[in-house]
């Protein structure tokens, strides 16, 4: 079966252990650190709320974020649990790949610092739907924008809801429905409250945690071989634990390696990522899609100037460049002390690497210290998914209240106040929707959503943003049809991807298990009869408890497509054979704002160019800090 | 500022603008241009030249990994360059403009 592109975050329904990570009697740790977490954050949203009464201050933080902090808030607001977690398991379980994974994630900011930042600055208040409606026609621009922005905010917001409910219930066994429930509600406090103001300090003290702990463990990790990088890698080559997962990882061909060779492997292409194509087109879609992901560019419009706007990105590549530099020694880290066998026990993507790591470093599983680390690793995880989740749900809300509701249906004729009220409103709907949707996709896959959410990101705002902002005769046809066919083909194209759920495919992979694990199990069961001393029993018994998880997984796998013989879209096979739509979807995108732009004429479009133009790229008479 | 509108279209006929406008062009999409093809090497080599990503350079450390690791370099490269080139010569160029701005073009 060819592996996953963007298995971040998939933990397999039983495969987690179903006690949680943190043992019951250090849970409290856990909890101490969270709740001193909360208690801090919930005391900025308090002073915070004081203060925001204006559009301004709700929306964009009154323009009174210094380029700092705004970096940090960047990165509070981009380095999810996927990425803290998953990238770093990633490389436990696969080495090199796994790091490559994490390149893309930081050049996306290239794009972000050069084409986007300063003239989002320069043009916007508070959304995308300002942006594309300063020279197209204002109603269908922000209408666009604002589906756009709901769209990409929800796809990205369920993967991180089901994404952080299994990972609490991995962590610290509380129930998934609790945890969904209980990042909703946190985060729909911060924006509901404290609007920008107090996202924007969730951000920055979940982004300084997130860094302290990566640097902590990355110093203790990498302490023992004196911060050499060769010393180090020496050790991972070394490891027999290491070479024995490659070695499971090339199958046959590993019988005529020698061990150096099985460890060399390990740090060389081709473990995980099996198709070059599918690799660039989940680039593509990173590097361009980051640019049009409307809650970092809402992030733009809470400072003053453009030149803090470009400061900001500098601080956030400086912070984000750095921590996935980290994530290097993380998952090479835990793969030689923990071990990717052990790591892949208690999550099958790989997600507790850097958690397990922790537990280690501190004195392994029998330690205070240990479950101190582990416990507040945990914690620091759970702050990571409220913090993104609270900038999504402010993105979307903004996207509803000033776009659709102040824009389109009032006709940009509402107080301060009412809309105000309008986004507070909104951002309720918007979490209740992902809660509920949280809810409901219990046990889905829904890891693909988050590279939909940046192909569509990337096939759909970006070409709309970058062309309204440096094309002459780009105008409202090209944007809108551009948005439409840019997001819709990403959409279809992961619907006949893939990614899908194929019954015949499941069946063809699932049954043999299920034929062949009686004979198994009876085997296990004559071992565990015929075991002799303690210790020959427990091998036995581990091995046949997991017997039984396997079947037990496969079995499910196979009564959930029971009696179905297609995909949700009614394929029995996938049309194409690419996980990542990006390829096709970008170009189509671009293409179609330039084939709108030329097949129509606009003159508010061409008008409004010279002054777009100017603005754009001098910053004049852009709205500033003062009292807005 | 409120007194009378100013004349965009004169402001972008300005030969301060043009000249502003044709360096920060040039100097952005060239760079933009630059990372794109060096970061999709990347994935273009671990794809396609494995056994070049396999040379081992220093130690255990291979062609692939120093690429790799190269690319964070590249990209704080480049934000420093801008950084320092938008700072040092298009913000005055702006503010220059900006500062004038209401004196370009239109009858008071």
């Amino acid at each position: 079966m060819r592996r996953q592109a963007f298995a971040l975050l998939a933990l397999a329904p039983g495969a987690a252990a179903a006690q949680g990570a943190v043992a019951p009697q250090f849970r409290w740790i856990t909890f101490l650190v969270f709740g001193a977490i909360i208690a801090v954050t919930m005391a900025v949203t308090w002073l915070a709320a004081r203060r925001v009464s204006t559009t301004t201050q709700f929306y964009a933080a009154g323009r009174s974020i210094s380029g700092i902090q705004n970096g940090w808030a960047i990165a509070g607001d981009y380095l999810s649990a996927a990425s803290f977690l998953g990238i770093a398991g990633l490389i436990s379980l696969y080495g090199y790949d796994g790091f490559m994974y994490s390149v893309g994630w930081l050049v996306a900011y290239v794009t972000v610092l050069l084409l986007i930042a300063e003239p989002c600055r320069n043009i916007g208040k508070y959304t995308l739907g300002d942006i594309l409606a300063f020279r197209n026609q204002p109603k269908a621009a922000r209408t666009v924008a604002a589906v756009s922005t709901i769209l990409v905010s929800i796809f990205y917001l369920t993967a991180q809801m089901v994404g952080g409910g299994v990972l609490v219930k991995t962590l610290i066994g509380i129930d998934y429905e609790v945890s969904v429930i209980a990042v909703g509600v946190l985060m729909l406090a911060y924006v509901i409250f404290g609007g920008m103001v107090a996202t924007t300090w969730v951000q920055i003290i979940k982004a300084v945690l997130l860094v302290t702990a990566s640097l902590l463990l990355v110093f203790f990790t990498w302490l023992p071989h004196g911060f050499s990088l060769p010393g180090f890698l020496d050790v991972v080559v070394a490891d027999p634990k290491v070479q024995a997962q490659v070695a499971k990882l090339v199958g046959d061909p590993a019988s005529g390696m020698t061990a150096a060779e099985l460890g060399q492997r390990f740090l060389e292409p081709g473990l995980y990522l099996k198709n070059p194509i599918d690799q660039i087109s989940l680039g593509m879609a990173l590097v361009l899609g980051t640019a049009g992901m409307p809650h970092i560019l809402m992030r733009f419009f809470t400072v003053p100037t453009a030149r803090d706007a470009r400061t900001s990105v500098i601080w956030a590549m400086a912070i984000i460049g750095g921590f996935y530099v980290l994530t290097l020694f993380l998952g090479l880290g835990a793969a030689i002390n923990v071990g990717p066998a052990a790591i892949a026990a208690v999550d099958a993507g790989g997600n507790m690497a850097g958690p397990l790591l922790a537990q280690y470093i501190g004195g392994g599983a029998e330690s205070l210290v240990g479950n101190f680390f582990l416990a507040f690793v945990a914690a620091v995880a759970f702050a990571t998914i409220v913090a993104v989740v609270a900038g999504l749900v402010l993105a979307s809300a903004s996207a509803m209240s000033h776009d659709i509701w102040v824009g389109v249906v009032k006709g940009e004729h509402a107080t301060p106040a009412q809309e105000v009220r309008a986004a507070r409103v909104s951002a309720l709907i918007v979490g209740v929707v992902a809660i509920t949707i949280g809810i409901l996709a219990k046990g889905q896959n829904v890891a693909h959503l988050v590279a939909l959410a940046f192909a569509v990101a990337a096939s759909s705002n970006l070409p709309a943003v970058l062309l309204t902002l440096h094309w002459k005769r780009c105008n409202t046809a090209g944007v809108v049809l551009g948005m439409a066919v840019g997001a819709l083909a990403a959409i279809a194209l992961v619907l006949v991807s893939p990614n899908m759920t194929y019954p015949n495919a499941v069946r063809a992979a699932n049954e043999p298990i299920v034929a062949a694990a009686p004979a198994k199990i009876a085997a296990a069961e004559a071992a565990l009869g015929t075991a002799v001393d303690p210790a020959a029993q427990a091998t036995a018994e581990q091995a046949l408890e997991k017997l039984r998880a396997e079947l037990a997984i496969a079995q499910g796998k196979l009564s959930a497509v029971e009696g179905r013989a297609t995909s949700m879209v009614g394929l029995e096979a996938p049309l194409i054979p690419l996980r990542n739509p990006g390829i096709l979807s970008i170009p189509l995108g671009f293409l179609c704002v330039w084939l709108g732009s030329l097949l129509y004429r606009d003159r508010r479009a061409e008008e409004r160019w010279e002054e777009l133009y100017v603005r754009q790229n001098t910053g004049i008479d852009a709205e500033g800090a003062s009292g807005h | 500022m409120a007194a009378r509108p100013l004349d965009w279209a004169a402001i972008h006929r300005d030969p301060r603008f043009q000249e502003l406008h044709r360096r920060k062009a040039r100097f952005l999409w060239g760079l933009m241009g630059f990372s794109i093809l060096y970061y999709f090497a990347l994935p273009v080599g671990a794809g396609w030249f494995q056994p070049l990503f396999r040379q081992r350079v220093w130690g255990p450390v291979n062609v692939g990994l120093a690429f790799a690791l190269s690319q964070f370099v590249v990209a704080w490269g480049i934000a420093w360059w801008y950084a320092r080139r938008a700072n040092a010569r298009f913000d005055a160029l702006a503010a220059e403009l900006a500062r004038d701005a209401p004196r370009i073009g239109g009858a008071p």
